[in-house]
Parts: C-alpha cells; sequence; structure tokens
C-alpha cells in the first residue's frame, strides 16, 4: 500500500515547483524593493491614481459583466432545463464549439464589427437606424467581457438545471404554487451551486484580463491587468507582484463572500 | 407563443455566440488586408497559410506544445489520483486544495508568478519552460476528471484482481484502467483545449521569438493580422467541427434511429 502513494510524487514536485514556489515567488518580489530590502511601496503602489482607478475601472466593468453573465445564462438554463438526454450533448456541443476558435481572433472579430465603419454600423444604416459608437470605450470591453466568458455562467447553470428533480417541481405544483413561486423557492434555491460557480468562473478573469480591453478598448483603456502586463514589460517585476498581490486578495475577497452566500443559500434551502 | 420566445431567445443567444465567428469565417475569403471592408472574394489566404513559414512555426508549437503537455499531464495526473488514493484523508484533502489553485486563480497572476519563479532561480525561458508552465495548469484538469472515476470504481476490483493473482501493474492496467478510460479521455482533451487556447500563460513564459498561434496573433493586434491567421482558424475550426459531430450528434442519431425503429 506505501508504494502506491509514491505514485503521486511526480505530481507533488510539479505542483511545489509549478505553484507553491512560483506564489511565494510573487510574494518575495512584492514585498520586496530592487535592492532585495523589504518594502510595502509595492502594495501601497495600488493607491497611486492611475493604478487606483484601473483597479476601480476592473472592478466595476467586472462587476457588470457578470451581472450581464448572469441574467443571460439563467434564462437559458430555464429553457434548456427540460431538454432531453440526447440534446444535452448537442448544446454543450454548440456552446463549446466557439472555443475553438481563438478567443484573441473572436474579440478581433467583435473589433471589425463595432468599428464605426463596420458591419453593425452598415447594417444599422441601412435600415434607417442611428449607428453605435461604442469601440474604443469601456461599454465595447464589456461586450467582449461577456462574449467571451458566457459560456462560464450557461454551463454550470445548466449543469445545476439538468439536475434538479422534476417530482419536486411538480409536487410544488400540486401543493398549488404557481410558476412564480415554483421559480423563486424551488429551482434558484436549488440552482444556487451553479450560479456560485458560474460567477466566480465569469468574476475573476473578467477582472484580470489584459487582452480584451487591450483590443476593444484600442489601448485607451486600463485595467489592471493592463497596467501589471505593463509593468512587467518595462522590467518593473516588484510593483508589478505588489499588484498582482492586490488583485489576489480582491479573488480571495470574492471566493470567500461567495462561499458565504453559498453557505447560507444552503442554509435557506432546508 | 411561449415556445416561439423560447426559441427566439435561445436562438439570439447562439446568434451572438456564432457572429464573431461568421465575420472571421467571411474575413478568410476577403481580397484585402483591412478588416472592415470586403474587397472581392479570394483564395489567396488559404494558399498563404503553407508559404507564411511564421504562421506555420506558430502552428507547430501550439500543436507540439498541447500535445505534449496533455500527455505528460494525463500520465502524471493519472498516476498521481493513484496515488493520492492511497494518503490519509486530511492530506488527501490538503492536496486537492493546492490542485485548485491554478483553476480559480487569475491567469495573469499564473503567469507571472511561474515566470518570477523561472528567474528566480536562472532558468531562462524557452519552449521548456512553456511546456512546464503549461503542463502545471493543465494538470488539475486530468486529476478533476479522473479521481471522481477512480473513487467510482473502487478499489474492490483492483484487489479482487490482486486475489486471482494479477501483478499490481497488471491489475491497474487491465481492470482499473478500462474502468476510469472515459474520466482519462475528457482529462486529456480538456488539457489539451486549454492548452491550444492558453494566450496569457505562453505569453509570460515564452523564451525570444517564440510563437504559438496565441501569442503571433496578440502580436499583430495592433499593426493588423494577417488574414491567412483567418483561414488557418476557419480550417482548424471545420476539422474540429466536423469531428465533433461525428463523435456528438452521429451517435445520437443513430440511437434514435434504433429507438424509432424499436418502438
Amino acid at each position: 500500500m506505501n508504494k502506491r502513494k509514491l505514485l503521486a510524487g511526480p505530481y507533488l514536485a510539479i505542483v511545489l515547483c509549478g505553484t507553491i514556489i512560483p506564489l511565494l515567488a510573487i510574494l518575495y518580489y512584492g514585498f520586496t524593493d530592487r535592492a532585495g530590502q523589504f518594502t510595502l511601496a509595492n502594495i501601497t503602489a495600488v493607491t497611486e491614481p492611475e493604478n487606483a482607478k484601473a483597479l476601480g475601472l476592473s472592478l466595476l466593468l467586472a462587476l457588470i459583466c457578470t451581472v450581464i453573465c448572469l441574467l443571460l445564462a439563467y434564462p437559458i438554463g430555464l429553457l434548456l432545463r427540460r431538454t432531453k438526454g440526447e440534446k444535452k450533448g448537442l448544446i454543450i456541443f454548440v456552446l463549446i464549439l466557439p472555443m475553438w476558435m481563438n478567443f484573441l481572433l473572436r474579440t478581433m472579430a467583435w473589433k471589425a464589427l463595432l468599428a464605426n465603419t463596420g458591419v453593425i454600423n452598415a447594417i444599422l444604416e441601412a435600415v434607417g437606424l442611428p449607428g453605435i459608437n461604442i469601440i474604443n470605450t469601456p461599454a465595447a470591453v464589456v461586450l467582449g467581457m461577456v462574449y467571451d466568458f458566457l459560456p462560464f455562467m450557461i454551463l454550470p447553470i445548466y449543469n445545476v438545471m439538468i439536475k434538479i428533480d422534476n417530482s419536486l417541481i411538480e409536487a410544488a405544483q400540486d401543493l398549488g404554487s404557481n410558476g412564480f413561486q415554483v421559480l423563486t423557492r424551488i429551482i434558484l434555491p436549488l440552482s444556487v451551486p451553479g450560479i456560485i460557480s458560474g460567477v466566480t468562473m465569469v468574476f475573476v478573469p473578467a477582472m484580470t484580463t489584459f487582452a480584451i480591453s487591450n483590443i476593444l478598448g484600442g489601448g485607451k483603456i486600463y485595467l489592471i491587468g493592463n497596467i501589471i502586463e505593463q509593468d512587467f514589460l518595462m522590467g518593473l517585476r516588484q510593483t508589478g507582484s505588489g499588484l498582482s498581490l492586490v488583485i489576489m486578495v480582491f479573488i480571495l475577497i470574492s471566493m470567500a463572500l461567495i462561499n458565504k452566500f453559498d453557505k447560507n443559500g444552503e442554509g435557506s434551502m432546508l | 407563443m411561449k415556445k416561439f420566445f423560447r426559441v427566439l431567445y435561445i436562438g439570439l443567444i447562439f446568434t451572438f455566440l456564432y457572429i464573431p465567428i461568421l465575420t472571421l469565417i467571411v474575413l478568410s475569403f476577403n481580397d484585402t488586408k483591412t478588416m472592415g471592408v470586403w474587397k472581392g472574394f479570394t483564395w489567396d489566404w488559404y494558399l498563404e497559410i503553407f508559404t507564411n513559414a511564421q504562421i506555420i512555426e506558430a502552428f507547430w508549437n501550439t500543436l507540439i506544445i498541447a500535445l505534449v503537455s496533455a500527455v505528460v499531464a494525463t500520465v502524471v495526473g493519472v498516476a498521481a489520483c493513484v496515488g493520492i488514493q492511497a494518503l490519509r484523508h486530511r492530506t488527501q484533502q490538503l492536496v486537492l486544495q493546492v490542485t485548485n489553485i491554478p483553476l480559480l486563480n487569475a491567469e495573469i497572476v499564473t503567469a507571472i508568478s511561474l515566470m518570477l519563479a523561472f528567474g528566480l532561480f536562472g532558468i531562462s525561458l524557452s519552449m521548456g519552460t512553456v511546456l512546464f508552465s503549461h503542463i502545471t495548469f493543465c494538470l488539475p484538469y486530468v486529476i478533476l476528471n479522473v479521481l471522481p472515476k477512480l473513487r467510482q470504481s473502487g478499489m474492490h476490483i483492483y484487489e479482487a484482481a490482486l486475489d486471482l493473482g494479477a501483478s499490481p501493474v497488471r491489475a491497474f492496467f487491465s481492470v482499473v484502467l478500462p474502468d476510469i478510460m472515459p474520466g482519462v479521455t475528457s482529462g486529456f482533451l480538456m488539457a489539451f483545449t486549454m492548452s491550444v487556447d492558453d494566450f496569457v500563460v505562453t505569453y509570460f513564459t515564452r523564451g525570444a521569438g517564440i510563437n504559438t498561434l496565441s501569442t503571433l496573433i496578440y502580436s499583430q493586434v495592433k499593426v493588423g493580422i494577417r488574414p491567412s491567421i483567418y483561414a488557418l482558424s476557419t480550417i482548424i475550426f471545420v476539422i474540429v467541427l466536423i469531428v465533433l459531430i461525428v463523435a456528438n450528434v452521429l451517435p445520437d442519431i443513430t440511437a434514435a434511429r434504433k429507438k424509432g425503429e424499436n418502438s
């Protein structure tokens, strides 16, 4: 039996070298200056106006993106809840297929679609509607985020929805619940785990992206990810690490909040 | 009426998901490098794929990195799952929590942490550092797919095989492995997909001059993307589409037909 434990050895070595030591490396750089002396300057750098603004904008856009994804994905989960097993594969297939086109290219495609002289404006003009000028604005960045991360919200919600036992819903209906009560008292509480996993899977990448804001913001919109990317491109390892530690704190806070919310959600289910 | 809105809503969402893909396919046939305008139909970009050394190299890099890291992650991951099961419960929980870190962490943090660690130990960035980084972030997908299957299959059949005189290695390969194969396959495919689609980790851990398709595309964002990349992506997309149709939809259809015949 003891020999079997050894099989985990290579994996544990990779985890040590690929996950734990690198995180310690960020901690080291985040808390030292160029001479290797301890400092908090890299962490407090987040209060500099430019960085604070970028962090605030990242949190705001990630929040908007998460809410929109949830509002779009939840009805899909509801609508697909009744699909039969045979169709399940097809739906997941349709959702995952776009991911096989490189996400940077798909984001570039939105740039072409949204451009002031782009396809969408040409269509709007043709039917006599006013054009939209959202390229290189935060709105375009949010659209790109929603587009790229929507499947990450749909899949977990769909996965909990299809597991909801139909007899529970029939029982509620037999006991006189109307459609709205079935939704708010049965389906919604039971789908909380899916919602939570969807929210984390959308919020974290949206908050930390730098490619989407770079492409659809035309280099004018600075999110915290852009600042960190710039820092590393300019060789400012210490500041970049300090800011990374700050966003890690935000990731941990959001996870903790979500965990708490999850417990409450499960508590109210009983 | 209700059904009409249902179909309309799902239709709108799917349109939203597929409009950019349609755009890229159209652009791959567009006789100009400018993105916004249609200048007539051409096959030129498809022909250019075979002569553009940069694109060919990026394509092979992407494929080789994904294949090697998915294979290594699968072998190491499956072995790890067997080993993890032999650990005490507490240690198991701890290992699984650490396994989750790359999944929950922001990609940019994973990427720069690896880059900094390589720097700290004087390892210069190269193809090797990209491979190691990809293996690191691919492993959780293998483990999370394989471990539940291994737990389901239980150790009883393994022990039964041992009682019947099989060596541990033989018992694993001829009894346990076939049982957990679906988990191994989906773990491998997820690892492969994640590696192909990765941009951020490759971007920060690659050595000078090494490009995958993702980093090549990113380097062209400002100067304008070579339409032959759209052409190559269209080909990849169509191949994946065909493979997935064969793998997913055909069994469904034949199953449905059989059902129809039986009833």
